[in-house]
């Protein structure tokens, strides 16, 4: 069994890096959240290919002061409340695939 | 002729806010009237519409005043439904059609959304805001039900030209932000003039104990316009489309926080 967990970016929101900071907002229910600069370099390499110890040591211990078990046990509650508001997809597989929202014709 | 002999003859009357003709058609003459009346100033006589919605009046007594607002989308026709009114809108036609009763305020809410759907693909909004032209430029004054929009509004000295005391229209034309008038009003109950003019700034409205400017940037900025726009449907492009107008915005025009002292002194600050 695959113990990675991956993370996907949900396309059921809006998000707009700003400076060192990224706000994302849930199209479903129009919260708004504002992630630092340690959650957006998350947020910013959550493709659904990578996992997420992956992207912490890459991304985030690789830039950031932060030891590696602090990093993703603080990356796994951020990853859980994204989760939670439907901004992040988590999977122990690869996420390629993600459902259409409803589209006005052009 | 006067005008209002004129719509007492027709069978329609078209309603221009921020530059966008809108036909209503309906059979009642009554209400024709009022709608003639509800938005003077922003009645055309222009043939050239974008859209015709036509109004099918139900007998008083019969909306269900209860239900939640609610903006679908499905195969490319808007369904906009709350307990006063039922709508159905094509935009690829241009064609419409609204059931309410004979209420100002029902058609009131369709116009708004309406325009919160049309502004948005074109990186504008509707925003819980008063605003006024003074020397040329617009300002905005937003905040929630009692931050002062309204207030705002009635301290506005002789120069200033009102655009309204509640909801504000902001267009994007060729890059630049600009705020027209619009007939939604609040506790005002006046039509604002219908003029437009590039914004200058946007204030988010606090009242304290003395009058004070500072600057929002950011995040802030965005947090401070996304809490006071209007948008309804809850199809995730038009949340985006929503949301990136707002960015957008934030990084062109100033939006700073406005204490203010209820008295005409804080209109010594908006030059």
């Amino acid at each position: 069994m695959n113990t990675s967990r991956y993370v996907a970016r949900s396309n059921a929101i809006a998000a707009r890096a700003l400076g060192d900071e990224t706000m994302v907002m849930s199209a479903t229910n129009s919260t708004l959240f504002t992630l630092n600069e340690v959650a957006s370099a998350i947020w910013k390499a959550a493709d659904g290919m990578t996992p997420l110890d992956e992207i912490i040591k890459n991304k985030v211990c690789s830039q950031f002061e932060i030891a590696p078990d602090a990093a993703l046990k603080d990356a796994e509650a951020l990853v859980e409340n994204l989760a939670g508001h439907g901004l992040l997809l988590v999977s122990h597989e690869p996420i390629t695939k993600q459902g259409n929202s409803c589209k006005e014709p052009a | 002729m006067s005008s209002v002999m004129a719509v007492a003859r027709a069978s329609s009357v078209v309603v221009e806010i921020g530059g966008l003709p809108i036909r209503l058609h309906c059979n009642d003459q009554a209400f024709l009237l009022q709608i003639h009346e509800r938005y003077a100033g922003y009645v055309s006589s222009s043939d050239d519409v974008s859209f015709d919605f036509e109004i099918e009046l139900a007998p008083p007594g019969t909306e269900s005043g209860d239900e939640d607002l609610s903006v679908t989308c499905n195969s490319g026709i808007w369904l906009l439904e709350r307990g006063d009114f039922r709508a159905e809108w094509n935009p690829a036609t241009g064609r419409g059609r609204i059931q309410q009763t004979i209420n100002p305020f029902s058609l009131d809410s369709v116009l708004r959304i309406v325009h919160t759907l049309l502004l948005a693909r074109k990186g504008g909004f509707l925003v819980h805001a008063s605003s006024a032209i003074r020397n040329g430029r617009a300002f905005l004054f937003s905040g929630v039900s009692g931050a002062g929009k309204t207030t705002m509004a009635r301290l506005a000295p002789p120069d200033a030209a009102l655009l309204t005391d509640e909801i504000s229209y902001v267009t994007r034309q060729d890059g630049r932000y600009m705020a027209i008038g619009t007939p939604f009003f609040g506790e005002l109950a006046r039509v604002g003039e219908n003029i437009k003019a590039p914004i200058e700034a946007v204030y988010l409205l606090a009242k304290g104990p003395e009058n004070k400017i500072e600057p929002i940037e950011g995040t802030a900025a965005v947090r401070g316009l996304m809490e006071n726009i209007l948008f309804f449907a809850k199809d995730p492009e038009f949340v985006k489309l929503v949301f990136d107008s707002a960015c957008e915005f934030a990084a062109r025009v100033p939006v700073r926080r406005l204490t203010f002292v209820p008295n005409t002194s804080v209109w010594e600050l908006i030059v």
